[in-house]
Parts: C-alpha cells; sequence; structure tokens
C-alpha cells in the first residue's frame, strides 16, 4: 500500500519539480534505475516467497544502485563506458526477467 | 522454486541455520511459504494494514520512479548529445566535421558551376548585343528597317516630264559619294544596292513603280555635305536645269524614311571561306 503511494508520489514529484539532473550524474541515472528496478522486482519476488525483508531490500537496493554506477565509472575511465554500461543493463535486464517469472508464476500459477 | 533468489528480498542466513544447506534451506521456505495463506489474501492484508516497515520500502520505490521519471523527461527534453560521454561525443564531431567538409567541396564545385555559367551568359548577352546592333546596321543599308536623322530633302520639279534616268541614277551617285546613308524617292521606293532605274511611261520607274514628277527625294546623311553635293558644275543641279526642271533643297530637323524592302535572299552568292 505504502509501495504504491510510494510509486505515485514519485511520479508526481518528478513531473511537478522537473528536476535539473547534475552533469556528472546524468551517464549513471539510467544505469541506477535499472539496477533499482532490479531490486524491486527482486524484493516483489521475495514478497510472494514470503521471504521479504525490509532490511535486506533497503540493502540491495542502495547496493545495487551503487554497484550499477561504480561499474559504469570504472567503465568510463578505461575508456569502455558504453560497453560496460551496456553489458550491466543487459546483466540486470536478464535479472528483472527470471524475477517477473517468478512473480508471474506466484499470480497465476503458470 | 527453481530460481535463486535474486538480491531482492532473501533474508539473510541466521547463524545458527548453517548446518543445513541452502538449497534445503529455500525447500524448506517455500513449502512454509506455500503452507502460508495464499498470495492474493497476503497482499490483501498488507493493502488494508499497512504497518511502519512498509514506509522504507515505500520511499525507495517512490525514490526509483522519481529518478525514471526524471530519466525519461531528460531522455526526451533534452538534444541529443548532452547525455553522451567524451568518446561518443568525439565521434559525433568527427563525422560533423566530415559532413561539412563535404558540403564545403560541394559549395566549392557549385560556386565554380555557376561562376562558368555566368561567364557562358555574359558572353552570350554580348554576342547577342553585337548581332543587333549588327543586325541595325545592316537593316538600315539593305532598307528592311524605317530609317530617321539629319538629313537633307531634295524635290525635283519637272513639269514637262523631260528629267532623265540617267540624271537621276547620276545625282543619287553624287548622293551616295556625298555620304547619303538612306535614300527614299516619293515617300515609296527605298533606294539601296539592287535598286532598279527605267524610263516609264510618264515618269521613272524605281524598282518596277511607277514615279512621276515631281521627284521627292529623302536623304538622310550630313546635311552640309549633301547640300555641297547639289551644287558643283555638272552636278546634280546642274542636269535637272539642262532637263529644264527646277531643284528645291530644304533640310529638315529630321529626315523620316518609312519605306522599306523585304530582304532578297541570294540566289547565286554565297558567302566565300
Amino acid at each position: 500500500m505504502i509501495a504504491v503511494l510510494g510509486m505515485i508520489l514519485g511520479v508526481v514529484l518528478g513531473l511537478v519539480f522537473k528536476p535539473d539532473v547534475p552533469l556528472w550524474m546524468e551517464p549513471y541515472l539510467p544505469i541506477a534505475v535499472v539496477a533499482a528496478m532490479d531490486a524491486v522486482f527482486g524484493a516483489l519476488r521475495a514478497y510472494f516467497d514470503g521471504l521479504f525483508s525490509d532490511k535486506v531490500f533497503v540493502v540491495s537496493f542502495i547496493s545495487n544502485v551503487v554497484i550499477a554506477a561504480l561499474i559504469v565509472f570504472i567503465g568510463d575511465k578505461l575508456g569502455v563506458g558504453a560497453q560496460l554500461s551496456t553489458g550491466v543493463v543487459v546483466v540486470l535486464g536478464i535479472r528483472i526477467f527470471t524475477n517477473v517469472a517468478a512473480i508471474r508464476r506466484h499470480l497465476f500459477h503458470a | 522454486m527453481p530460481d535463486e533468489p535474486s538480491d531482492g528480498g532473501a533474508p539473510e542466513q541466521p547463524v545458527g541455520e548453517t548446518k543445513f544447506n541452502r538449497r534445503h534451506l529455500a525447500e524448506l521456505r517455500s513449502e512454509l511459504a506455500a503452507d502460508q495463506p495464499d498470495v492474493r489474501e497476503r497482499m490483501l492484508r498488507s493493502f488494508t494494514r499497512p504497518s511502519g516497515s512498509q514506509v522504507l520500502g515505500g520511499v525507495l520505490v517512490g525514490l526509483l520512479t522519481f529518478a525514471a521519471v526524471t530519466q525519461v523527461r531528460l531522455y526526451s527534453d533534452t538534444n541529443t548529445y548532452s547525455g553522451l560521454r567524451q568518446s561518443d561525443l568525439v565521434q559525433a564531431l568527427n563525422g560533423l566535421q566530415a559532413a561539412s567538409t563535404k558540403a564545403d567541396s560541394e559549395i566549392a564545385e557549385l560556386t565554380k558551376t555557376r561562376n562558368r555559367l555566368r561567364n557562358s551568359s555574359d558572353q552570350r548577352t554580348t554576342a547577342l548585343e553585337q548581332a543587333t546592333k549588327e543586325l541595325n546596321t545592316l537593316g538600315i543599308l539593305a532598307g528592311t528597317l524605317p530609317a530617321a536623322g539629319p538629313g537633307i530633302r531634295i524635290v525635283v520639279i519637272d513639269k514637262r516630264g523631260q528629267y532623265s534616268v540617267n540624271h537621276l541614277l547620276d545625282g543619287i551617285e553624287e548622293l551616295r559619294d556625298a555620304g547619303a546613308e538612306a535614300i527614299e524617292i516619293n515617300h515609296r521606293v527605298r533606294v539601296v544596292a539592287q535598286t532598279s532605274f527605267a524610263d516609264g511611261e510618264g515618269g521613272i520607274e524605281v524598282d518596277g513603280q511607277l514615279l512621276t514628277a515631281p521627284y521627292t527625294l529623302d536623304v538622310i546623311g550630313d546635311p552640309d555635305t549633301l547640300s555641297r553635293a547639289l551644287d558643283f558644275p555638272g552636278g546634280f543641279k546642274d542636269d535637272v536645269t539642262l532637263d529644264q526642271g527646277k531643284t528645291k533643297v530644304s533640310t529638315p530637323k529630321v529626315v523620316r524614311i518609312d519605306a522599306t524592302r523585304t530582304p532578297t535572299t541570294p540566289q547565286y552568292a554565297v558567302p566565300a571561306s
């Protein structure tokens, strides 16, 4: 319930404030968003499995975002930023698919 | 559960459970989950009775959607180059430079073509002007164009009808010697190179047209020279007097010659060389 409220609030705030993203953050924001999505879907899956824990969710959310951004940052320093961000997005995408598949099995038993 | 649980929600392993292997534990847990009330019921319960621990999750989800919305807006709002890395920018810049070089060379090529076309059109205009000038000159010479200019008007009064063709022809030759550029007789016949003169019934036939006295000759040229050419002994005036006629000379400001000839295409003569 509160998560749904938070989601709506986030969309509204984003639309209302139209925040300016600092230049140094611009390459990392999309990656961070994808990593956070992975964490949220993982949490949703854990919730359906009955294994959900706030602490793990918070830690995984933050560490996902930080690690994804870090990988891209290091990639940028090494000159392979574009390729590494592609790799991160692919890996996170696969995980999101897996989690959503588990959620689907719970919801529709199929 | 065939899949390993993701980061998202699996709780930390309690220390006491290390003796179980993880797979076994996961199986136990999923059995436990299956024993628990149905998923839909649990969802309903957590929707209706939100607990304090959900607040943090809500905040994080809100953060995610906030960032996602920002990113979507950023991507659609700003121009394509703002989010690019340095290497991408360098590549884009290189592409633009190549395109600009190509465009420059194209411009140079087109400018060259334009100059060439302008030159040729200039030349054509000059040629056309020259041709027009020549056409006017030749038209006056050949009598195909009306002419106007300074000159004299000679009226030969020949009441007795004795003015001879030869004397008229001599007179015209003298006028030509004096620089006559265009000659017209009786406002009807233009005198040019091919003009023929012959005796006619009660007059003179010029170019097949019968002209009768008085004969009016309109001559374009320098009026003074032309007038003097008429006066010398044995010249135009003397000839007329000899044929018992009279000559009147006037100098209008502008002599107009309106009679024209249709040009004849030479049948035998062709341009040599």
